[in-house]
């Protein structure tokens, strides 16, 4: 008696479920078009206010302009809420896909591929625009590109007798100066524990962790061994710590406090440095070639996705168009910081913003983030392994990447 | 239910009955047995997060996001094996010590003797009221490299470890120090061999001292409302027994071990069994305080499930996490139960 009661409860419940199921089904094919004035949803990852802000005035001008509605949120954590607006079929329709990210959505058809419908879509930087190709389409147009540089403090390198003619362009110039640095008791170079700083010397290097497309994991060379044992020789020799080691969140903070010399961050230290640390003097330069005076940066960008369900997919082009206009980009950078992803506006930038010249050289020759789907979990691997870089082997954590990596990938 | 005969006087009560449950068996089904069961779908499938779960399209993955948990030799077993590690550590920690903790505050408390108690009771209180969030910053702050507590260790002439940048396991330090092995270079006999993704030398690395830290933050605040379950049930003890056990010439000790605990016995089945479920599920220190670094020694599955969902999308491998998280706990906890039972 009591044990069909709870069959009949169990079933119930079963009934209960399969009904919610159906409450959020949806029709499986393209979205439905609707022509005429939108209402956009924008989603953005904001670095701060900053952009916020510059982002909401940007769209509202767009809007009133077109005669459409455009809302801007700013995300908390924009993976996990473009996670949940996709499981429920209700995504916002435009929003910033990180180039780290890009294939993960592009893999599960969330976003529209409508890079091809932008004009004039060769002026994006090459490396930006192969950034988001997914399958040899691209598919969404970056909204702008940071890349990495060398920051010299200006008062701990004349504390070690350094001067300008002693900026680094090689290994051996950067091993040389860190050593009269460490000389002095000062940490020569603060260098974030992961794959997004120490990638850069893979690349100095002629090498990277996957192949050009992505298909294929390319690890286990002798160049990027000979690159991360490198970066291990100045580690166990004191000449370059990891962050966390200086009690510091990321290298920009170590700097700024003057507990290292230099660091290799990204263009947002800027930024960073004038909030926090207006006193500080510094200098950027760009990063040391490798042994064969290969030049190596890493360039970071996000891209304006559109969702594939959006029902404004046309609006929304022309909205994306907007915010990409080689202007509009000049006045984001000059809002919050961020460099143009159109080589039309680089010379305006580089006029108005002649130290950022470093930053600038390092787009034409920066390489992208890992560009395929299924990946994180295995950086985030890769990442621990460069994290005890210093008392482990270069060849096992390249060999233990390509392993998991060919797994995620298939091949 | 002794009157199960239907048509007698009080035939209506048991749809009366059931009209009363009704909402509470609503809500519950709604909000906590539908969502359990469409977890357990979509832990069989390989649903990527593009619409819902139960169209007729989703992959139907069978058990495979379980066995990809047990038995192929990848990266989710070895991430999901160190977590188990990590968290079977971290349980063995933190479950006997706050328990102790609990207990003795509570004794401390309960003393006669003792002036302003209400003071003591609400001190030792506090850090249970408190937002785990927020505890969590403020210990970021004491364990950091500078901080209050490797300033005080630098009193006493001792040199404090990066703690949160230390992903060294204990054991493994404690081995060292003794001489027994070298840390640098472990035996091979326990490298070269292992189970479930994981060598011999990596299941025997203890907490990482990371862990440690984190386990010092979660045996303070937590213990807190042990000690008032502990409280409640010594004040339940009648003065009568332990005044018999001093007429008889116990010792204090004697008293505690024969009078006081052997009545703490339900108790203490509580507080072990809420201690094992809630430090088999912790969560909210390991995301705002470590994200499971350095080097996964602070992973741990409910993390781990929350970060292959959510940043994977591989939501049906972050559902099976959850429920072979939620099999170890009702395991352990039956376990215990049998272990803690009343002898005849």
């Amino acid at each position: 008696m009591r044990y069909g009661r709870t069959v009949a409860v169990v079933a119930a419940l079963l009934l209960t479920t399969t009904a919610c199921g159906g409450g959020f089904d949806d029709e499986g094919g393209a979205a439905q078009q609707s022509s005429g004035p939108a209402d956009l949803k924008v989603l953005i990852a904001s670095s701060g206010d900053a952009e916020t802000k510059a982002v909401t005035d940007a769209a509202a001008a767009w809007a009133s302009a077109s005669g459409n509605k455009a809302t801007v949120t700013p995300a908390q954590d924009i993976v996990q809420q473009l996670g949940q607006a996709f499981a429920g079929s209700t995504p916002p329709d435009v929003f910033y896909v990180d180039a780290a990210r890009f294939a993960d959505y592009a893999s599960v058809g969330a976003l529209e591929p409508y890079a091809d419908k932008v004009s004039n879509l060769d002026d994006f930087y090459p490396n930006l625009r192969q950034a988001f190709t997914y399958d040899g389409t691209v598919y969404c147009v970056p909204k702008d590109t940071s890349t990495l540089a060398l920051e010299i403090n200006t008062d701990l390198w004349q504390k070690a007798g350094l001067t300008d003619a002693d900026v680094p362009t090689t290994w051996d110039q950067l091993t040389a100066v860190a050593q009269k640095i460490k000389a002095k008791g000062v940490v020569p170079l603060a260098i974030g524990d992961t794959r997004d700083r120490v990638g850069a010397f893979l690349v100095q290097n002629g090498g990277w962790w996957t192949s050009a497309d992505g298909k294929q994991a390319t690890a286990d060379t002798p160049a990027n061994e000979a690159a991360l044992t490198y970066v291990q020789g100045l580690l166990k020799g004191g000449l370059a710590q990891y962050p966390k080691q200086l009690d510091t969140g990321w290298g920009g903070e170590a700097f700024g406090k003057g507990k290292a010399a230099m660091t290799i961050e990204g263009n947002w230290i800027k930024g960073a440095m004038k909030a926090d640390f207006p006193t500080v003097k510094y200098t950027v330069h760009e990063l040391p070639a490798g042994p064969t005076g290969t030049k190596g940066t890493l360039s970071f960008t996000q891209c304006w996705g559109i969702a594939a369900k959006s029902r404004y997919k046309d609006q929304a082009i022309k909205f994306v168009e907007a915010m990409t206009a080689a202007d509009q980009q000049l006045a984001f950078a000059t809002a919050f910081g961020v460099m143009p992803s159109r080589q039309s506006a680089q010379a305006q930038y580089t006029a108005k913003f002649p130290e950022d010249a470093p930053f600038i050289a390092g787009v034409a020759y920066g390489h992208g983030p890992v560009n395929a789907p299924k990946m994180d979990s295995v950086l985030a691997d890769l990442d621990t392994g460069l994290q005890g870089l210093a008392t482990g082997s270069p060849k096992a954590v390249l060999q233990r990447f390509d392993k998991n990596a060919k797994t995620a990938l298939g091949g | 239910m002794a009157d199960s005969k239907r048509g007698g006087i009080r035939g209506n009560e048991r749809v009366a009955g059931w009209l009363f449950v009704t909402p509470v068996v609503a809500v519950l089904g709604l909000f906590l047995v539908v969502p359990i069961l469409m977890a357990l779908w979509v832990s069989l499938t390989d649903w990527n997060g593009q619409g819902s779960p139960f169209r007729s399209g989703v992959p139907f993955a069978g058990l495979d996001n379980y066995t990809g948990l047990f038995t192929d030799d990848g990266l989710a077993r070895q991430n999901f094996m160190t977590s188990i590690r990590n968290n079977a550590y971290y349980v063995a920690a933190v479950v006997p010590l706050q328990t102790l903790l609990a207990l003795g505050l509570a004794l401390v408390v309960n003393n006669r003797l003792l002036k302003g108690k209400g003071f003591f009771r609400t001190a030792f209180y506090f850090p249970s009221v408190t937002s785990s969030v927020a505890i969590s910053v403020v210990f970021l702050f004491m364990f950091s490299n500078s901080g209050a507590i490797n300033e005080i260790l630098g009193f006493v002439g001792v040199n404090g470890p990066q703690w949160f940048a230390d992903p060294r396991g204990v054991l493994h330090l404690a081995l060292g120090a003794v001489g027994l092995v070298d840390v640098s270079a472990p035996p091979a006999a326990l490298t070269d061999h292992g189970v479930l993704g994981l060598t011999w030398w990596d299941w025997s690395s203890g907490p990482s001292v990371a862990m440690c830290a984190i386990i010092a933050l979660v045996v303070w605040t937590t213990s807190g409302t042990f000690m008032l379950m502990f409280l409640a049930a010594l004040q339940n003890i009648p003065g009568q027994l332990d005044e018999a056990g001093l007429v008889d010439g116990a010792t204090r000790w004697q008293r505690l071990r024969f009078i006081t605990l052997p009545q703490l016995r339900p108790t203490m089945f509580l507080v072990l069994t809420l201690g094992l479920i809630g430090s088999w599920q912790v969560f909210d220190q390991i995301y705002v305080m470590s994200q499971g670094n350095p080097a996964k020694t602070t992973l741990t599955p409910a993390y781990l499930s929350y970060r292959t969902a959510f940043r994977d999308f591989d939501y049906g491998s972050g559902a099976a996490i959850s429920f072979v998280l939620f099999l170890i706990i009702i395991v352990l906890t039956l376990l215990q139960r049998r272990a803690l039972r009343e002898r005849p």
